[in-house]
């Protein structure tokens, strides 16, 4: 069996400029930052990013390597507007393919399935059409004739989500409440990279009373769909991983209001994650 | 009971007039967007609305005492919105005399003045599911002739789209800190509904910057019984949350 592990590096490594990149997680719910992070430390830039965003979409607005984001919104959950998002949009930093939630999550259906669009009744009468003229409807064929968004596959070169539990093939397990879309991005995907909090040799350490002790829902992301796996403990911060961890709401505070300079100079600066997640850890100390 | 003992706040007639959006909706998601609304729904649940579902704002689904009675992920959520089972009451940035409603930005689309969320999941939740809307402090900031991004469909826009955008569309009411809004007029324009006790109808003119149709008999935001006021007060807002998203 191949062993798929990698270090976020190897990762980033076999990305490129220019490329369509998804992010799992939604808003600043569990989303792959260490990745983003490694991703922040490579020269990688002219992206066209797919995301519900987040403050991965904000780090990545901030550095200026996004020429174009397909989303439906970007927020902070308990700060609602993205700061870093906010300020690219009104400096016209890069091009918006703004949908609603629920033609995204069809986007990323059709890919999956490997169509070219689905029908979705979400849309038409609203200014999406106008923001997106090249969004075509379509017509059902059936009696009701009715009138739909076609809304285009939202295919992606490669994909980075964050789960709690892997194995070293590509395993992905969510222990959370919400799987997110996580599982749609890496089959949505040419190539998917899926960071967690830790691997394991088998599920079912964490409790669970399904067949082999695990719970079998659990078991979201499927080998056949992921390239690579990273270990990355604390690897969502400042997003949240429950039952793992929740979102650090004093950091992400700090990130909303800090000039970007300081912040990328005193976290973001360092040449590897261990070097993120220890300045963290000391900008914590401070503060007690 | 005394006068003054029973004395109702601005923000208390505001939790009555959005639970009231939910009355007689049956056995249905209540999703409601910000504190007051919240409020409202869950005093519709505790009252005359027993049926209605809610969410602990997460992925679960919570009986009255916040204990699980089911699942729904954002995946499932987004499946109840387009299967109509929901009636959502959501912020407006700016909302205009139909029925349209922003919170993507301010300005001009391809450079805003000021970006704000995104469209969200306002186009689909109005084509799909009743859509109320919630606005705590009234003014021609956010009463606007015409929105600039148009997030949530207005009554002449889905009207414009055609009939698979007004097959499920419908947006029961308005609620702001001044009064209750609704759309039952010929032309499906906004109409005043109730002014909540201690508003004047100047007031809510001077606030929206365009003209509203007006009831025959301009009514008042009922009272809330003695036991709402127990159940507000005592059970679902004890901190007095609500008087902070209100002013008197």
């Amino acid at each position: 069996m191949t062993d798929k592990t990698m270090t976020p590096e190897d990762v980033v490594a076999r990305l490129s400029s220019g490329m369509t990149l998804g992010i799992g997680g939604w808003g600043s719910r569990r989303k792959p930052m260490a990745l983003v992070r490694a991703l922040l430390r490579s020269p990688v830039t002219d992206l066209t990013v797919i995301s519900y965003g987040g403050p991965d979409v904000g780090l990545l607005a901030a550095a200026g390597r996004v020429r174009k984001l397909v989303a439906p919104f970007a927020t902070l959950d308990s700060i609602p507007l993205e700061p870093h998002f906010r300020a690219a949009r009104q400096g016209g930093a890069f091009e918006l393919v703004e949908v609603d939630e629920a033609m995204f999550m069809w986007g990323l259906h059709a890919a999956a399935n490997r169509l070219p669009f689905l029908p979705v009744r979400a849309g038409i009468g609203s200014d999406v059409m106008r923001v997106n003229p090249d969004l075509r409807t379509v017509t059902s064929p059936y009696e009701d004739g009715e009138t739909f968004v076609a809304m285009p596959a939202l295919r992606m070169d490669a994909a980075l989500v964050h789960l709690n539990r892997a194995d070293r093939l590509g395993n992905g397990q969510y222990l959370g409440p919400d799987p997110y879309f996580d599982d749609l991005f890496c089959e949505a995907a040419d190539s998917a990279y899926l960071s967690c909090e830790r691997i394991v040799d088998a599920f079912g350490d964490d409790g669970g009373s399904g067949p082999g002790g695990v719970v079998p829902q659990s078991l979201l992301v499927g080998r056949y769909a992921v390239t690579g796996v990273v270990e990355c403990p604390n690897g969502a911060h400042f997003t949240s991983c429950v039952p793992d961890y929740g979102r650090d709401e004093a950091f992400q505070k700090l990130y909303a209001t800090t000039p970007w300079a300081e912040f990328a100079e005193r976290f973001l600066s360092g040449p590897d994650e261990k070097s993120y997640q220890s300045a963290v850890q000391s900008w914590h100390e401070e503060q007690k | 009971m005394t006068t003054s003992a029973v004395r109702v706040t601005r923000a208390e007639y505001c939790v009555i007039a959005c639970a009231e959006a939910w009355r007689d909706n049956g056995e249905v998601l209540a999703s409601p967007m910000g504190l007051i609304p919240s409020v409202g729904a869950r005093l519709a649940r505790h009252t005359f609305s027993p049926d209605l579902l809610l969410t602990d704002g997460e992925a679960m689904l919570v009986g009255p005492d916040g204990r699980p009675e089911g699942w729904l992920p954002y995946r499932r959520h987004l499946a109840m919105v387009t299967g109509g089972r929901r009636h959502v009451m959501m912020g407006a940035s700016q909302i205009d005399r139909f029925g349209n409603q922003n919170i993507s930005c301010i300005g001009a689309w391809e450079r805003p003045a000021r970006q704000l969320l995104g469209v969200r999941g306002a186009p689909v939740n109005t084509l799909n599911n009743p859509v109320s809307y919630w606005v705590p402090k009234h003014s021609t900031r956010v009463f606007v002739p015409k929105v600039d991004m148009i997030s949530g469909v207005g009554y002449d826009s889905a009207a414009a789209a055609g009939p698979s955008a007004t097959r499920y569309h419908r947006i029961p009411r308005v609620v702001s800190n001044l009064g209750v809004f609704d759309f039952a007029t010929p032309d499906h324009s906004m109409r005043l509904a109730s002014l909540h006790p201690g508003v004047t109808l100047d007031e809510v003119g001077e606030a929206t910057a365009f003209a509203l149709a007006v009831a025959d008999e301009p009514a008042y935001t009922r009272e809330p019984t003695p036991e709402e006021l127990r159940l507000i007060r005592e059970v679902i807002d004890p901190d007095g949350l609500r008087e902070r998203e209100v002013r008197p």
